[in-house]
């Protein structure tokens, strides 16, 4: 339920939206909070008050059209999707449209661009700003011609009275408009879907322009007057306390203006910076070059040890003993015992590092017990919050602004970075430019978790699946924010574990306990990564016992049409924050996309020797995708992937050609995963720390890539993080299509596949 | 320390050892071009040097008297660049933040061979990262622009 209230006379966005109708929506229901995180990592401002806006719309004498825009854009485009969505029911010209972007309040609702859900969230509600607000502009067209409303209709910035052919511009209705009631809900007509002019057509980003000419500002791009630069020198083990610092030599670099020691925040430091030494210079090189020169003596403390050879063997021994049981039908021991065949794989998933292409930068300027921030950051809210605390200070007196980001994935919406560049401007005394350098930005991210995980699997005598055993394994993002979280979250178990939708009588899903000993975080498509990647390789293994067709086994394994209920199982299942009864797990919307893979794919076409061709099907942030990947191998054992097709139920979309970019994008994240990426810890510390040691996916190992979107007019599901997951198992089934060979850790070493 | 940017000539008070890139965007202000990595591993911070594409994080200012430097600002010299055309027309940027190092890496890349082969394009590119993952459209609008330049 949305609640629109004129908010015309308000000051409510000062200087910004001065004159005609300023439309305030509040989004009632939709404030779904983290649904990954436990403990303090929800969003704080889920619980809205009585009334508090969160989308602006307004029109201007001029007839310019403004959208405050209060999702950040980190690429997904979200900026001109909302926009389009807005201007559609508004009968706007697009070319009067402009966004504006929200700073960080709480008024606005949830700001926290994470779990791909802008679209899902905002889609209805803008529909019906924009309506309300068209509805408004005949009305005031309607009472200065003294003809009915019902007889007027829109074009495009224009209000028209046909059978007199008078015409009124947006712009000329405005100040008239304002002073028209909102009409009640129940007499809001929107648009049918066939009269949409911008929903569902592709339109290019409105940052586009300044993006190829090099005029967009990112986080790292801000200058304000009197700026000094600064870069810090962190503790590499979480939790490491500084003995003592001797900073004389860093110093004597010239440029370097002052050498400040931040405070670190206990473990689990949450949000709040992990504490360093800082050089503040009059340019960035200057500062890096002074920290070059500190000599800092660190007690590691108890994560000191932190190896992540002997983590994976306790993870893996872990794994084979009997856990947490966090889901349960039939009887899946007695069916595993009763079993005509058996098969059982382990799986590893190691560290990931989000390493966006901009590293972590904020500036700020405190002056008189308020500070002002200019960021990138996925969270301005929470960013607002963690500045406050560091600072000790009231949050109204703290101003977010939000620049466009270069890169998220996750790791920008956890602000440590944005707190010390304000900490840093107080203790300065001027505003301060933080900038972290790739090795911090690698070094102290808050990294996707490691995971291991053990599957067992019955077949009957026909090649059925009887028994589904799967225990997952890793440290949860609770960790980095609640002491003693040892278990995953709900929300994280319902990330590919609980939520298994096969069509198996005896099911049984297992949590075992680990200690976390860095920072761990959401990195695009979360939870989601290692568990896609065990279920989706084992539903292959599967398949492979029971001597069938990978697409026909899926197809037989996900059984008749039918919604998969797992309250009724007892499962606490958060399905991404979104209703069960608008969001069902539905294997007929699987069995589509498995189909439209196979057959995009050409998946019964032969391939030529060496070559193998995979599939693996996955659901998560509410949008269904499968994956058909074709590889080549070589004799040295070395995996190229030659060819990748997704097929999408992603419910219904605004900008195609924008979601089409989101998953050619998942192919390449994931593809980097399954090939190249893993992060290492040795005595505590991350042993890679830039793009010569952390290996990402390159122009050079990017495949021939299909999209394939399949029309729906299901409500929207999430776009950004959804492709990752089946990729990966469908590249390592295609390995396995192609040598015989089974991949079961990432990423995919190319010694097990030498052909000697 | 003398600097050529863009046909404009800038004296700064740098030392001769400060990398390009950030005598280009502290004591320049032109932001275009964009820190990634800092070890000219990832391509985000490339500029023209006499034409040809350098990392400029890599790049002393030593190493650039008496050269035109020209960056993403520059590219179009006023207009806009047939690389940048193509770009806007496959759609190509998601976070944009790479793409600057990208486009001035492809118009190189033009300007030497102006009609590459697909490997050629691989060669040239691969020094150039994009965690978003826009190297199929980078491809496509490298295509583009040799057929149009």
């Amino acid at each position: 339920m949305s609640e629109i209230v004129n908010l015309s006379r308000r000051r409510v966005l000062k200087g910004t939206l001065a004159g005609g109708v300023v439309l305030g929506l509040h989004v009632g229901g939709v404030g779904v909070g983290n649904a990954f995180a436990a403990g303090g990592a929800s969003s704080a401002n889920s619980g809205q008050a009585a009334f508090a806006p969160n989308v602006y719309v307004s029109v201007a004498p001029s007839g310019e059209i403004v959208l405050v825009a209060h999702r950040s854009e980190m690429g997904t485009g979200i900026r001109t999707s909302l926009a389009m969505i807005l201007a559609d029911e508004l009968d706007a010209d697009w070319k009067t449209v402009k966004v504006l972007q929200a700073q960080g309040d709480a008024k606005y609702g949830d700001q926290n661009t994470d779990g791909s859900r802008s679209i899902r969230q905002f889609f209805q509600p803008l529909r019906e700003a924009g309506g309300t607000a068209r509805q408004m502009l005949v009305a005031a067209a309607a009472a200065q011609w003294r003809v009915a409303p019902s007889t007027c209709h829109t074009e495009p910035g224009h209000v028209v009275h046909a059978t007199s052919k008078r015409r009124l511009s947006y712009g000329a209705l405005a100040a008239a408009a304002a002073r028209q009631p909102v009409p009640p809900r129940d007499t809001l007509h929107l648009k049918d879907e066939g009269a949409w002019r911008y929903i569902g057509k592709s339109l290019p980003v409105v940052d586009l322009d300044d993006i190829v000419h090099g005029r967009a500002i990112y986080g790292i791009d801000v200058v304000l007057p009197g700026m000094k630069y600064a870069s810090i020198e962190r503790a590499s083990v979480y939790g490491a306390t500084l003995r003592s610092v001797d900073s004389s030599e860093a110093m004597k670099v010239p440029g370097v203006l002052k050498i400040i020691t931040i405070p670190g925040a206990p473990v689990p430091s949450g949000f709040r910076p992990l504490g360093g030494v800082a050089v503040v210079a009059t340019n960035t090189w200057s500062a890096m070059q002074g920290r070059t020169k500190l000599k800092l003596d660190w007690d590691t403390g108890p994560n000191g040890t932190y190896d992540s050879t002997a983590y994976r063997k306790m993870l893996e021994d872990t794994a084979r003993q009997p856990a947490k049981v966090v889901r349960h039908n039939g009887d899946a021991g007695a069916a595993l015992q009763g079993a005509a065949q058996r098969i059982s794989a382990d799986y590893y998933v190691p560290h990931f590092a989000h390493a966006a292409m901009e590293p972590l930068a904020a500036t700020a300027s405190y002056a008189n017990g308020s500070v002002d921030v200019w960021t990138a950051t996925q969270n301005p809210q929470q960013a607002r919050t963690t500045v406050a605390q560091v600072l000790g200070l009231k949050e109204p007196a703290v101003t977010i602004n939000v620049t466009l980001l270069g890169g998220g994935f996750g790791r920008k919406s956890k602000p440590d970075y944005v707190a010390e560049a304000a900490f840093l401007s107080r203790e300065v005394g001027a505003p301060v430019k933080l900038t972290w350098t790739r090795e911090d930005d690698v070094r102290n991210d808050y990294f996707h978790a490691v995971c291991a995980q053990h599957m067992e699997g019955g077949l009957d005598a026909q090649g059925k699946t009887v028994a589904w055993l799967h225990r997952t394994v890793f440290p949860s993002i609770g960790s980095t924010f609640t002491p003693n979280v040892t278990y995953g979250s709900a929300g994280e178990l319902g990330q590919g574990v609980t939520d298994m939708p096969y069509a198996v009588d005896n099911v049984q899903c297992e949590n075992g306990s680990a200690i976390a000993h860095t920072r761990i975080g959401w990195y695009r498509s979360v939870y989601n990564i290692p568990h896609g990647f065990a279920a989706g390789s084992f539903v292959d293994e599967l398949a492979a016992a029971a001597h069938q067709d990978p697409v026909q086994h899926l197809l037989a394994l996900l059984g008749e049409p039918r919604h998969v209920d797992l309250h009724a199982l007892g499962v606490d299942y958060p399905n991404y924050g979104a209703s069960i009864d608008e969001y069902p797990i539905d294997t007929a919307r699987y069995a589509a996309v498995v189909r439209a893979a196979a057959a995009r794919s050409g998946w019964s076409n032969p391939l030529p020797k060496g070559h193998g061709r995979g599939i693996a099907v996955h659901r998560s942030f509410l949008s269904y995708v499968a994956a058909v990947a074709q590889v080549q191998v070589a004799d040295d054992g070395s995996v190229r992937v030659t060819r990748v097709d997704l097929a999408v139920d992603c419910g219904r979309i605004v900008n195609p050609d924008r979601v089409v970019a989101q998953f050619e994008g998942a192919v390449v994240m994931a593809l980097g995963n399954a090939l190249y990426s893993e992060l290492t810890f040795r005595n505590g510390a991350s042993e890679q720390s830039n793009f010569t040691d952390y290996r990402v996916a390159r122009i050079d190992s990017v495949p021939e890539t299909h999209i394939y979107v399949v029309p729906s007019n299901a409500p929207p599901g999430g776009v950004g993080e959804p492709g990752v997951p089946p990729t990966t198992a469908a590249i390592c089934n295609a390995i396995f299509n192609a040598t015989g060979k089974r991949i079961r850790a990432l990423p995919v070493d190319p010694g097990l596949l030498k052909r000697v | 320390m003398e600097l050529i940017v863009n046909g404009v000539r800038h004296n700064v008070d740098a030392d001769a050892n400060m990398p390009l890139l950030w005598a280009v965007r502290d004591l320049l202000g032109l932001h275009g071009t964009k820190f990634g990595c800092g070890v000219g591993a990832c391509g985000a911070c490339t500029v023209h040097l006499d034409g040809v594409a350098v990392r400029s994080c890599v790049t002393s200012l030593s190493d650039v008297q008496g050269k035109q430097v020209t960056t993403i600002e520059g590219l179009g010299k006023g207009g806009e660049h047939p690389v940048q055309r193509a770009w806007k027309a496959a759609n190509v940027p998601q976070c944009g933040y790479c793409q600057p190092g990208q486009m001035m890496q492809a118009a190189s890349l033009l300007k030497q061979t102006p009609k590459p082969s697909d490997e050629q394009i691989v060669e040239a590119m691969s020094g150039n990262v994009c965690r978003c993952g826009t190297y199929q459209r980078i491809k496509v609008a490298i295509k583009a622009a040799a057929e149009t330049a």
